[in-house]
């Protein structure tokens, strides 16, 4: 029996190596770099300097938090309506939801250009029914309509699949026992769909808090995120990788946190479960 | 209710769709324009196949996407069985959440982080070029791997462990039994895991973008595209790949439904 157990501890010694070197190690190496000079000196001075790009780290939460919010907003009636649908009709939704996140986001980020640039699609519509243009790309509206259009998909399917699974008999419990349809939701739907909604919004924060590519699109250059100051660092050479690692080191400690807190959250809600 | 629902769901779709309607309405622009629709023209997907930059891309992705896939898949089925053996709890909550790591952290800092290994790496061993075809697949099957193992061990707890015991008191070989009993019943997890390892490896930029050197992925050379230019073809290409996407999905809705519909029957014939 012993013999056994070990044999089959073993065969996953080559993941373990695996993980080792290539999640646990380059994390290191990217706290050596955040806490030393370009000579590999020992130095605090990557981290002091990180106060020059306080407000894009702030700019970065706080689109991340608002498109986060529109985006459950959004997606939370969306799985609603999806599981009142037929059976069939709800596997054709799933793959429709689906689909567009099986196509390059780059592409499909590009194509809100042609609708709201400013002789765009929207636009040209509003000029030919006399209306007066309006200034739609290159403003912090299209960074966080990019951030909800790319990330929506990540929201609308944990909450459908953990409705979806929803024992009715609940809620009917609930009708007979008087509820009206706003108790039923706040007091039934709402705390078992938790689980969900948690993994949406962490799934929605973390790539939104840390993209680089829908603001340079979208917002001209004009709103620098945190991740558009990591990625012009490291593409500027070299002598720039101790400093963005040291960004790097607190965006991540910042997801750990929200994470934490998120993780927190759904445990709570485990432990009134049962 | 009902018809306020349906709205809202078309609504919802509108929005998911029309990026995606524009991109395929501008594959058929007559001029080079993005922006102005001035006729229709197949002339990007007949230019599509004389544009090797894209085409070798395409090649460098899919290597990419089906080595990865296969060899997280194999790498992390041992892995989650190695995993559920650990008996130590803080041992098992320990790696489970190194496992988690390439998940939850942010694209970037896992892609940045990888990068600064292999320029470590690189220069130990004194290469010019340390980015290549060999970084951007091993930080694919780093990023894949957690999904192939989180999606196998729950199988792999439904699995009833007297089966395995059983196999082996019956004289088969530990190897064998795994193949014979532990496989078969984990198979699903497996084959969920291998999809998703391979799609999120076809689809991935971040990642990528920091690892790859000159080994570029389409998603890379899409990227520098959009920092010029895009013209149609790149439209084109995505046209092209959305449709296979579509085409295979439905196919595989279809199938799973005929199959459905042939096990139904078979319950029901059972019963009469």
């Amino acid at each position: 029996m012993n013999k056994k157990s070990f044999g089959s501890r073993l065969i996953a010694a080559p993941y373990l190596v695996w993980s080792a070197l290539f999640i646990v190690i380059p994390l290191l190496i990217m706290f050596y770099f955040a806490l030393t000079d370009q000579n590999g000196v020992f130095t605090l001075s990557n981290l002091s300097a990180i106060g020059q790009y306080k407000k894009a780290f702030l700019i970065s939460i706080l689109y991340a938090v608002i498109a986060t919010a529109i985006t459950l907003l959004l997606a939370y009636p969306m799985a609603y309506c999806m599981t009142k649908s037929g059976i069939s009709t709800q596997r054709m939704l799933f793959m429709i939801v689906m689909i567009p996140m099986w196509m390059n986001f780059l592409i499909r980020t590009y194509s809100w250009i042609t609708i709201l640039a400013n002789t765009g699609l929207i636009n040209t519509f509003l000029t030919k029914i006399g209306l007066k243009p309006l200034r739609l790309i290159n403003t912090p509206g299209a960074v966080i309509l990019g951030m909800v259009y790319d990330f929506i998909p990540y929201m609308i399917l944990p909450i459908y699949s953990v409705m979806s699974k929803l024992d009715k008999s609940l809620l009917e419990a609930a009708e007979d026992l008087g509820s009206d349809s706003f108790t039923k939701f706040k007091k039934v739907i709402l705390p078992l769909t938790r689980p969900g909604i948690i993994s949406g919004i962490t799934m929605v924060f973390v790539p939104s808090v840390s993209t680089f590519y829908i603001s340079q699109k979208l917002g001209g250059n004009k709103t620098m995120l945190i991740g558009d100051a990591i990625e012009f660092l490291f593409n500027s050479g070299p002598a720039y990788y101790n400093i963005a690692s040291a960004l790097s080191l607190l965006l991540m400690i910042m997801i750990l946190i929200c994470l934490f807190v998120m993780n927190h959250f759904s445990d709570e809600d485990g432990g009134v479960l049962m | 209710m009902k018809i306020l629902s349906r709205l809202y769901i078309a609504l919802i779709i509108l929005f998911l769709y029309a990026p995606v309607a524009v991109m395929i309405l501008f594959s058929f622009n007559s001029s080079v324009s993005v922006w102005r629709f001035s006729g229709f023209s197949t002339r990007w997907y007949s230019g599509l196949a004389y544009n090797t930059t894209m085409l070798n891309a395409l090649e460098h992705t899919l290597v990419i996407a089906l080595l990865s896939a296969l060899l997280s898949t194999v790498l992390g089925t041992a892995a989650a069985v190695g995993i559920e053996a650990i008996r130590k709890k803080i041992t098992k909550k320990l790696v489970m959440s190194v496992t988690q790591v390439p998940m939850m952290n942010a694209d970037i800092v896992t892609g940045i982080s990888l990068m600064l290994l292999f320029i470590f790496i690189g220069k130990l061993i004194g290469l010019d070029e340390s980015l290549g075809f060999f970084t951007v697949l091993i930080a694919h099957i780093t990023f894949n791997l957690p999904y192939v193992i989180l999606s196998v061990i729950p199988k792999l707890r439904q699995t009833d462990a007297h089966l395995a015991e059983a196999a082996l008191d019956l004289g088969c070989t530990p190897l064998k039994a795994f193949f014979k009993v532990i496989l078969p019943s984990i198979s699903t997890g497996i084959v969920t895991g291998l999809i998703m390892a391979f799609t999120l490896s076809l689809d991935d930029f971040v990642i990528s973008y920091f690892t790859c050197g000159h080994y570029q992925t389409l998603p890379i050379i899409i990227y520098n595209m959009t920092k010029k230019s895009v013209k149609p073809d790149t439209y084109a290409l995505s046209t092209l790949i959305f449709i296979t996407v579509f085409v295979l999905l439905i196919l595989y809705n279809v199938l799973q439904t005929k199959s459905e519909k042939k096990r139904a029957a078979a319950v029901f014939k059972a019963r009469t």
